[in-house]
C-alpha cells in the first residue's frame, strides 16, 4: 500500500512539474508581455524600468526557474491589470465558484438520483421514457446555450429570477457567501441550475442503470418475501448499493464542474474563479493566466489522486493491479 | 435498375432506414449541410459584406421588409445584418471547423491507438498513460489552457479542439485493436511476407472502423458545441469569421432588451445541429453494436 501511494505521489509531483513547464513557456513564449505592460506612448527609461521589475529581460529558462522558486512558496507574481498579487487574486474569488459548485452537485444528487431511481423502478413507464430522453439533452445541449434559455425564461419573460451578479453576501470567516441571504440565493438558483445540468443527466442515467441491476437481484427479491414496503426496499437496500459508484463519479465530477463554471460564470457574470480566467484570457494578463491554469491542474491532480487512494482502500485488487 | 447483389452498404442502410427519428435526424444533418456547402449562393445578402448592410435595418423583428427589397425571415442584428443570412454562413463555419478537427482528431487518435495495441509494449504503456491522463480533464479545460498557450486564431482553434478530441479516438481504437490483435486472421496475416504497416492498413485498421465511425459522429457534433462555446467565451474565431457560437455571444446582451431574435435562432441552429448528430451517431452505435442483435 505505501509503495501504490508513494508512486501516486510522485506521477502527481511529475505532472504538476511537466504542467508548470508547459504552461509558463507557452504562455510566455508567445506575444510580447512588454506591450501589454507599458503604455505606448512611455518614454524608453519606463520601459527599461518595468522589464527589470518583471524580470522580463532574463533569459526564458531564468525565468522559468525564478517563477518555479516562487510558485513553491505560494508567489505568483502580481496580475498586471488587478496590481494584487495573484494567488490572493484568485482565492478570493474561489469561494464564489466553490459556492456554485457544491451548489451545483448538490443540486444534480438531490434531482438526479431519485428520477433515475424512479426511472430504473418503472423503466418502461412514461414519466420513465421522458426523464431518460430529457437526460439524452441533458448531455448533448452545451451549457452555455441552457443558460441563455434559462436568462430568457426565469429573468426575461418571467421575470422571477434575476439574470446575472451574487446578490447579496453575508460575512463568514471573512468571505462573503450568497446563500445565507433570500438574495443572494435567488442569484445563485439559476446558475447552480445550468452547471449542474450536465451532472444531472449523468446521475440519472447511472442511478437508473444501478436500480434496474439491483431491482433483479437476490437481496431486493429477499427484502420483499420478509414483507417490506416498496419505497423501503428502494431507500434502504436498493439506495445503499447503488451509492458507491455514484459517490465515486461525484467525487470525479467535482473537478469537471469547476472546469466548466467557466462557462456558467460567463453567462451569469457570476464574480468566480471561472470570469476571472477569460477575463485574463482576453486581456493576455499572464500571471492570473498562468496561476490559475497550474492551480486548476493542481486541484485536478488532487482530486484524481483522493480518488485513486479511496478506490484502493475499497478494493484491493485494483491496488495489486496498479502497482504491478 | 435493381441491384441483385446487396451491399454491406446497402444492408446497413435498409437497416437505418427502419427508425423513423433517425432518418429524419440524418434528413436534418443533409439538409444543413447542403445549406452550408451553398451559403454563399443561396443566402439573401453576403452578411460581411459592409456594402449590403445598411443601418436603417438595424434590429428588426422577424418578417420585417428591409431595404433591400425582401423578408427578413429571422430578423436583422445590430448592425443591419439578415440573421437568416448569417446564421446560414455561421452554420457553414462551425461545421467547417467541427468537421477539420474531427477529421484530424480521428486520424491522430486512431493512428495512436492502433499503434500501441500493434506493437504492446511500452510503447503501448506510454501511449496509453498519456492519453489515460489526458482523459481525466475535462475537454473544456484542456481547450481552455491552448487557447491560453496558443493565442486567438482560427489555426489556434482548430488545434485546440483536435487536442481535445484525439484521446477519445485514441482509447476507442486501442480497445478495439487489442481485440482484433490476438485473432487468427492477424496472425496469419504476420506470418506471410506482407509488411508490418501493411497489416496494420490493410487489415487490423478495417476491422477496427465500426466503433471509430460511432465515435467519430459523436465527436464531430461535440467538437462544434465546444468550438460554439469558446467562441461565445470571446476565445474563439476573430470577429470577422463569426460561427454560430459568436453570433450567439453578439445577441446575448440583446436578450434583456426583448430583441430575443439575434441570439436565440442562432442557438437553435446549433442545437438542431448538434441534436441531429448525436441521433444519427446514436442509430449507428446501436447498429453496429453486435450485443444488441438478436
Amino acid at each position: 500500500m505505501l509503495g501504490f501511494v508513494i508512486q501516486r505521489l510522485l506521477q502527481a509531483a511529475a505532472i504538476m512539474l511537466a504542467m508548470s513547464v508547459i504552461v509558463f513557456t507557452g504562455v510566455y513564449a508567445i506575444g510580447n508581455p512588454i506591450d501589454v505592460l507599458i503604455p505606448p506612448d512611455a518614454d524608453q527609461k519606463l520601459r527599461a524600468e518595468v522589464i527589470v521589475r518583471y524580470g522580463l529581460d532574463l533569459p526564458l529558462w531564468r525565468q522559468y526557474l525564478v517563477f518555479l522558486g516562487n510558485a513553491l512558496q505560494g508567489d505568483f507574481g502580481r496580475s498586471f491589470l488587478y496590481a494584487l498579487p495573484t494567488l490572493q487574486l484568485i482565492l478570493s474569488r474561489l469561494p464564489a465558484t466553490l459556492e456554485l459548485a457544491l451548489a451545483a452537485t448538490l443540486a444534480a444528487t438531490l434531482i438526479g438520483v431519485p428520477l433515475g431511481m424512479y426511472a430504473g423502478y418503472r423503466p418502461d413507464s412514461i414519466p420513465a421514457r421522458l426523464i431518460m430522453g430529457l437526460s439524452v439533452l441533458g448531455f448533448s445541449l452545451p451549457t452555455f446555450w441552457v443558460g441563455l434559455i434559462l436568462i430568457l425564461t426565469f429573468a426575461v419573460h418571467l421575470g422571477w429570477l434575476p439574470a446575472g451578479g451574487r446578490g447579496a453576501t453575508v460575512e463568514v470567516f471573512g468571505v462573503g457567501w450568497s446563500f445565507l441571504t433570500r438574495d443572494g440565493l435567488m442569484h445563485l438558483l439559476l446558475p447552480a441550475l445550468n452547471l449542474s445540468l450536465f451532472k444531472l443527466a449523468m446521475l440519472t442515467r447511472l442511478a437508473r442503470a444501478g436500480t434496474r441491476e439491483a431491482m433483479l437481484s437476490d437481496f431486493v427479491k429477499f427484502a420483499r418475501a420478509q414483507g417490506l414496503s416498496e419505497p423501503l426496499v428502494l431507500f434502504r437496500h436498493v439506495l445503499k448499493t447503488i451509492a458507491i459508484p455514484l459517490v465515486t463519479v461525484f467525487g470525479l465530477e467535482l473537478g469537471t464542474t469547476l472546469a466548466f463554471a467557466v462557462v456558467t460564470e460567463t453567462i451569469f457574470s457570476w464574480p468566480g474563479m471561472g470570469k476571472l480566467i477569460i477575463d485574463s484570457i482576453t486581456a493576455l494578463d499572464r500571471p492570473v493566466m498562468v496561476a490559475y491554469l497550474i492551480l486548476i491542474t493542481f486541484l485536478f491532480v488532487v482530486i484524481n489522486l483522493v480518488v485513486d487512494l479511496v478506490y484502493a482502500v475499497l478494493d484491493p485488487r485494483l491496488r495489486q493491479g496498479r502497482t504491478a | 435498375m435493381s441491384a441483385t447483389v446487396e451491399t454491406p452498404l446497402g444492408a446497413f442502410w435498409s437497416e437505418y432506414r427502419r427508425d423513423p427519428v433517425a432518418v429524419a435526424a440524418l434528413a436534418v444533418v443533409g439538409t444543413l449541410l447542403a445549406l452550408a456547402l451553398l451559403a454563399p449562393w443561396i443566402t439573401p445578402q453576403n452578411p460581411y459584406d459592409l456594402k449590403t448592410l445598411n443601418l436603417m435595418d438595424a434590429r428588426r423583428p422577424p418578417g420585417h421588409v428591409g431595404s433591400g427589397g425582401y423578408v427578413h425571415w429571422l430578423g436583422t442584428d445590430p448592425s443591419g445584418r439578415d440573421m437568416l443570412s448569417a446564421i446560414v454562413h455561421g452554420l457553414r463555419i462551425s461545421l467547417q471547423m467541427g468537421l477539420m478537427a474531427g477529421a484530424v482528431a480521428f486520424v491522430v487518435g486512431s493512428s495512436l491507438g492502433v499503434l500501441a495495441a500493434y506493437r504492446g509494449g511500452r510503447i503501448e504503456a506510454a501511449i496509453m498513460r498519456v492519453i489515460d491522463l489526458q482523459l481525466s480533464f475535462p475537454a473544456i479545460l484542456l481547450a481552455l489552457i491552448l487557447v491560453a498557450l496558443l493565442g486567438q486564431g482560427r489555426g489556434q482553434l482548430v488545434v485546440a479542439l483536435i487536442a481535445a478530441q484525439y484521446a477519445y479516438f485514441a482509447r476507442t481504437a486501442h480497445g478495439a485493436a487489442s481485440a482484433e490483435r490476438r485473432k487468427d486472421y492477424i496472425e496469419a496475416a504476420l506470418a506471410t511476407p506482407l509488411s508490418g504497416a501493411r497489416v496494420i492498413w490493410r487489415h487490423l485498421l478495417p476491422n477496427c472502423l465500426p466503433p471509430l465511425i460511432v465515435v467519430g459522429t459523436v465527436q464531430i457534433a461535440n467538437a462544434i458545441a465546444l468550438e460554439a462555446t469558446l467562441s461565445f467565451l470571446g476565445l474563439g474565431l476573430p470577429i470577422t469569421e463569426p460561427s454560430l457560437g459568436m453570433l450567439i455571444a453578439n445577441g446575448f446582451p440583446h436578450l434583456m432588451n426583448g430583441r430575443t431574435w439575434i441570439s436565440v435562432y442562432p442557438g437553435l441552429a446549433l442545437i438542431l445541429l448538434i441534436v441531429a448528430i448525436n441521433l444519427v451517431g446514436d442509430r449507428v452505435r446501436d447498429q453496429l453494436n453486435p450485443r444488441l442483435k438478436r
